[in-house]
């Protein structure tokens, strides 16, 4: 059984204009140890699925549609306290930047201990044992000393692995790290990464891995979704979405990555641009920037369907092709 | 109204005491040691906080010399121009003699710099000089009327704190109607002359519900040298008009601060990692949102708290409270310059004073000042 189940999540943000669909229908699985990479461009709706999960989204948002369940419990109508309860203790999280995620005026142990007195019953003394212990874990040198200081007397990659023991400090079995890596210095993102991988294959945990850097997902996913327009348009294991794209989208994209072993003249790029939200075509969302469009894109809108070796929302893997 | 907490909290960093001081240079050639990464410890920084601390605090007793000796010479340069305190001590009836005795009595025949001279080299004693309308030693005088306008002042400081820094609060929290009707009050509190509300709030309590007193004091109980009327009830009672009067501009000034420096901290990352933690509405709200507001709200609110004491003219005037400020307003009217020139020398100290204990309070709030400086 998955540990996370988002199925047909829709958010919407009401404006005076009209109400804005964010997301569309999005259903996708995390399976219990699995990472799950999130791709896509920027405003295709990566962030906002995870803050729909952890229950963050910024008014006016609300979920219009659809459910999120959590080891088979729905946690998308709970109460915002219940909610709070889950947040930390079932779902942890991890932001972009973290100069800006960890609060200046706290000393980084006072910021753990915080969080774990939150959700666990711990004592001062036993609260601070352990806040050095995740210091140590996710690699802080000499934590015991540093324990007492302050964010800005960290470097930024040492503060996303403060960061980092944050958000798996309560002991939550699904991370939703959003960018985790975006802010950090090439050199510090291997480690950062690596650093994540180990926590979690040691702790079981799953991950729902947001970025919008390849690498990063081909290092460290065993699935990846991409995402496009506010829907999931392709899902499959990391090697297949890489290797043998289905959607014409994901072509694209993967086509759009330099590589070190081919030399071209210049990048292959999708032309156009990701529609606004206030103006996604009629049937795919893809449509208008498709190398293959037919009639029956531009009208119908496709769901997830087996695709070669993935899923893919396309109407060129329809088995019953619509005649007409 | 966390400002004590505030006070004792920098109170401590001042004279906290740590084992463990950096080690002495032997080598002077040697690099100085990496301000930025002090040595790992228990506390690593308590020693140098210390330090720091004790020479900021040297300095800015320096440089607040110069702005003393500034604001004396202003003042008593001005006051050379409001009247002539020789004729108005001296009535309509005189003899040249008389005059000429009086000037040179009072040291006004000297040159304007040698009067300013004494009279800041005598001030630095503790002495300004004799007032020329009571005929009675300034500072007397000053101690006299000193307590009135403190405990004033002090009253409204803590009404504009309690009230303005938790309306703040709420407002910035809440979008409710009473939050919407708080920002409605508070632009009236922020729009309306001190004076005006005075009278007001006279014509309302004094004059129609006549259950608050409309001028003075009170009943005050003396001790050796200070007479207070926080003891009686007709004491507190006389405090209340002039103290809301007093602080109702900067208690909604404090508010719309604090409101505004709320919702911004409210949007900021750490909060919605906060969120994201789990952590409960209180610890968010006044834990990580309303700590993060202090830094602002507590300049404003010291620099606030010295307008109070020198705003109290007005508002002395309007209650007829035997404070400083109605002295200063009082010599304004026969040129008695040696209480003028005290009372705007006192005032600058006072501000002076309160700066300085606002950049202590930099120090127990916001850790990033505690390191390289």
């Amino acid at each position: 059984m998955s540990l996370l189940d988002v199925d047909g999540l829709t958010v919407e943000f009401p404006t005076r204009r009209g109400v804005l669909r964010a997301l569309d229908r999005v259903s996708f699985s995390i399976a219990p140890g699995e990472v799950l990479g999130v791709v896509g461009e920027s405003g295709a709706g990566k962030s906002l699925t995870g803050a729909a999960i952890i229950g963050l989204l910024e008014p006016p948002g609300r979920i219009a549609a659809g459910q999120i369940r959590l080891e088979g419990g729905r946690i998308d109508n709970l109460s915002p306290d219940r909610m709070r309860r889950v947040r930390g203790k079932q779902v942890g999280a991890i932001f972009q930047d973290p100069l800006t995620t960890l609060n200046p005026l706290y000393s980084v142990g006072r910021q753990l201990t915080e969080t774990m007195q939150a959700h666990l019953p711990l004592s001062g003394p036993e609260a601070r044992r352990r806040a050095v212990r995740w210091l140590e874990d996710v690699g802080i040198p000499a934590a015991a000393q540093r324990i007492d200081a302050y964010p800005h007397e960290f470097s930024g990659g040492m503060r996303q692995r403060v960061v980092i023991a944050l958000a798996l400090c309560a002991e939550p079995r699904l991370v939703i790290a959003d960018e985790p890596t975006t802010a950090l210095d090439v050199s510090i993102q291997a480690q950062v990464i690596a650093l994540l991988k180990r926590l979690t294959r040691e702790r079981g945990l799953s991950v729902m891995l947001v970025t919008h850097d390849m690498g990063v997902i081909a290092e460290a996913a065993d699935r990846i979704a991409v995402m496009y327009a506010g829907r999931v348009i392709e899902i499959g294991a990391v090697a297949d979405v890489v290797r043998n794209p289905s959607h014409p989208y994901t072509v694209g994209l993967m086509g759009s990555i330099p590589s070190l072993d081919v030399r071209v003249e210049r990048l292959r790029q999708i032309d156009g641009a990701m529609p606004r939200l206030n103006a996604i075509p009629p049937g795919c969302p893809f449509n208008p920037r498709c190398p293959q469009v037919f009639d029956r894109c531009q009208v119908e809108r496709p769901d997830l369907m087996p695709a070669r070796q993935t899923e893919a929302a396309c109407w060129l893997f329809d088995p019953a092709p619509a005649h007409g | 109204m966390p400002f004590a907490s505030w006070l004792s909290k920098a109170a401590t960093i001042l004279i906290c005491k740590s084992q463990d001081h950096p080690p002495a240079r032997s080598n002077p050639l040697a690099p100085p040691p990496a301000r930025s990464n002090p040595p790992p410890g228990p506390h690593p920084h308590a020693a140098w906080i210390e330090d720091q601390l004790l020479a900021f605090i040297v300095s800015r007793i320096l440089q607040a010399i110069p702005v003393v000796l500034v604001v004396g010479l202003i003042a008593y340069a001005m006051f050379a121009f409001v009247g002539d305190p020789v004729t108005i001590m001296l009535g309509t009836d005189y003899t040249e003699a008389q005059r000429v005795a009086l000037v040179k009595q009072l040291g006004l025949d000297q040159p304007f710099f040698v009067q300013y001279a004494k009279f800041m080299w005598a001030a630095l004693h503790g002495e300004f000089g004799i007032s020329y309308r009571l005929a009675r030693p300034v500072t007397d005088l000053l101690a006299e009327r000193m307590p009135a306008t403190l405990e004033l002042a002090a009253t409204a400081s803590v009404f504009a704190l309690l009230v303005g820094v938790p309306m703040g609060v709420y407002t910035g929290i809440h979008r409710t109607a009473a939050s919407r009707l708080f920002m409605v009050f508070s632009l009236v509190g922020v729009s309306l002359p001190t004076f005006l509300i005075g009278i007001l709030l006279i014509l309302v309590f004094s004059v129609w519900l006549q259950v608050l007193p409309s001028f003075g004091r009170g009943d005050v109980v003396r001790f050796s040298h200070w007479s207070t009327g926080f003891l009686t009830v007709g004491g507190l009672k006389a405090l209340v008009l002039p103290a809301v009067t007093l602080g109702l501009f900067q208690m909604t000034l404090i508010m719309r601060l604090v409101r505004s420096e709320m919702l911004e901290a409210l949007r900021s990352d750490y909060v919605k990692f906060a969120r994201a933690r789990g952590l409960g509405p209180r610890a968010i709200n006044f834990g990580h949102a309303l700590r993060n507001t202090l830094v602002p709200v507590v300049t404003i609110a010291g620099l606030q708290i010295g307008g109070i004491v020198a705003f109290s003219i007005v508002t002395e005037t309007v209650f007829q409270w035997p404070g400083m400020g109605l002295l200063f307003v009082q010599s304004v009217q026969v040129a008695d310059v040696p209480v003028m020139a005290a009372y705007l020398v006192m005032i600058s100290v006072l501000f002076v004073g309160i700066n300085l204990v606002v950049d202590l309070l930099y120090y127990a709030v916001d850790p990033r000042l505690r390191v390289a400086r």
